[in-house]
């Protein structure tokens, strides 16, 4: 069932708009759902977004230009090439620059009347209740379990609406958690995926638009509940698949059971959320599997030599038309049944992109009885940087 | 009627790349088990080795979490849609 919007109580500071403010958000002013008084509630409201890059890029575009008196950048990572695909607040000249700086000079740019704070910080639990105790409304465009669990959990502690969205290569969630009387995220998933299960979008991909579609969509509740107008999407998880063009939605409850906004909270402060989801460091952990490897240098110094090698690419197809080495290509998931092309005999050596795919598929290897196989230490990408360079990366 | 079981975008790739799969079912439980049947690299991410639903993935009954029903035992009829919803992450990077 939708909810009535509820007005985010924003501490009314500004009771006025400029000649200049009045022109520039005209088109808001002319509806009688914005109106003055709902551009005065933007005007006056703090808005923290947790995360500049692919959602956080249209939520800073859109909510600067409809007016968010203040908005809160908090990413501690630095602009790349790869981000430029979907993150359309960076330009080219940004790579290299810290995120949330090259964020405020998009988005100072766009309008100069707001203003802009910027935290060079990676969100952690010491920091987070300071973080979002000045701000009405906090945004989680994050993307990996911890920070998504502290978000949700500040964000009850401090009585926070928090305008949830998320995304894996074509497809989209979107709701808002923390409302007064409205579900959380742990009573959405009360424990997160183990790691591994999952992959990133580093490692699953995303197409570049949608984060831009699921951003707007939380832009616009943010909006909405800024104003208090319309149903937001408390209690209903919005899913969007971009491949099928279909959007749905499912109900959410409030779990009275809940360990941090049931009615007997377990979860009364913040806790360590990397121990909680099994991950220690930014990064999904590194593969624990160790098998024997050989560095890019060696490989080549031994092909060189005319060493009889032979080549097992167990990436995917669409992988292998990007850059390859020649290899035989085995994905890593057909590799069980397709066992009979390898020879025990020859001496192999397994890569992937990176080489984690292919330490894997050593160790599977090795157990099936294969003695004469190394894993391509770093994969392609060391590849790229240690023998050529002209093997582009991705 | 078969019952449609939504197959997410994270586990398409252990249920042959499909979005979706029909099955006859009396039962939520029973729907699943037949599509873990069908695909059985999907069963270790979606069932605990004892055979319990994993509290990280979500099944819902048309629009309702089936926690809040019968769980697996919820009973469904034809033309009913199972999704399985597990947690994403992604967005900033």
């Amino acid at each position: 069932m939708a909810t009535k919007t509820q007005t985010v109580d924003t501490k009314a500071q500004f009771t006025n708009l400029s000649k200049d403010e009045i022109l520039r958000y005209s088109r808001h002013l002319i509806m009688p759902e914005v109106g003055m008084e709902g551009q005065l509630k933007l005007k006056n409201a703090k808005v923290l977004l947790i995360g500049t890059g692919g959602l956080g890029a249209p939520l800073g575009l859109y909510l600067a230009a409809a007016g968010v008196g203040k908005l809160g950048l908090v990413d501690f990572d630095v602009v790349d090439s790869t981000n430029l695909q979907r993150q359309v607040t960076f330009g080219a000249q940004d790579v290299g620059k810290p995120k949330a700086l090259a964020a405020k000079n998009r988005l100072s740019s766009l309008n100069s009347d707001i203003e802009i704070e910027t935290f060079e910080t990676k969100l952690e639990s010491s920091n987070a209740l300071e973080l979002f105790k000045d701000f009405d409304i906090i945004v989680d465009g994050t993307d990996n379990f911890p920070t998504r669990y502290l978000v949700n959990d500040a964000c009850i502690l401090l009585g926070k609406p928090n305008v949830y969205g998320s995304i894996f290569r074509f497809e989209g969630q979107v709701t808002v958690f923390g409302a007064p009387d409205g579900p959380c995220y742990r009573c959405l998933y009360p424990e997160p995926p183990p790691p591994g299960l999952v992959p990133s979008c580093a490692e699953g991909g995303v197409l570049g638009v949608l984060p831009g579609i699921v951003g707007s969509i939380q832009a616009m509740e943010t909006i909405k509940l800024i104003i208090g107008r319309g149903d937001s999407l408390v209690g209903r998880l919005l899913l969007f698949d971009a491949l099928a063009m279909k959007f749905r939605e499912l109900k959410l409850r409030k779990n009275p059971n809940c360990p941090v906004c049931g009615t007997n909270p377990t979860i009364t402060k913040l806790i360590d959320y990397y121990e909680f989801c099994g991950v220690r460091g930014e990064e999904a952990p590194a593969s624990d599997i160790h098998v024997p490897e050989i560095t890019p240098r060696e490989m080549k110094s031994r092909l060189d030599r005319g060493d009889d090698l032979f080549i097992l690419d167990v990436r995917e197809p669409h992988e292998y038309q990007i850059c390859n080495l020649n290899g035989h290509l085995i994905p890593l998931g057909e590799l069980p049944r397709r066992v009979h092309e390898l020879d025990t005999s020859k001496e192999i050596i397994a890569h992937c992109r990176s080489g984690k795919r292919s330490a894997e598929a050593v160790d599977f290897l090795r157990k099936a009885g294969f003695r004469k196989i190394l894993n391509l230490k770093g994969g392609i990408l060391a590849w790229s940087d240690e023998v050529d360079p002209s093997v582009p990366k991705y | 009627m078969p019952v449609k079981v939504i197959i997410p975008t994270p586990l398409r790739p252990f249920a042959g790349k499909r979005d979706s799969a029909e099955f006859p079912a009396a039962t939520v439980g029973e729907a699943l088990g037949n599509l873990t049947k069908e695909f059985g690299e999907l069963r270790k991410h979606l069932f605990t080795e004892d055979g319990k639903l994993r509290s990280f993935v979500n099944v819902y009954l048309n629009d309702e979490d089936i926690r809040y029903l019968g769980k697996e035992e919820t009973p469904v009829k034809d033309g009913d849609v199972v999704s399985i919803v597990p947690s994403i992450a992604g967005g900033r990077s």
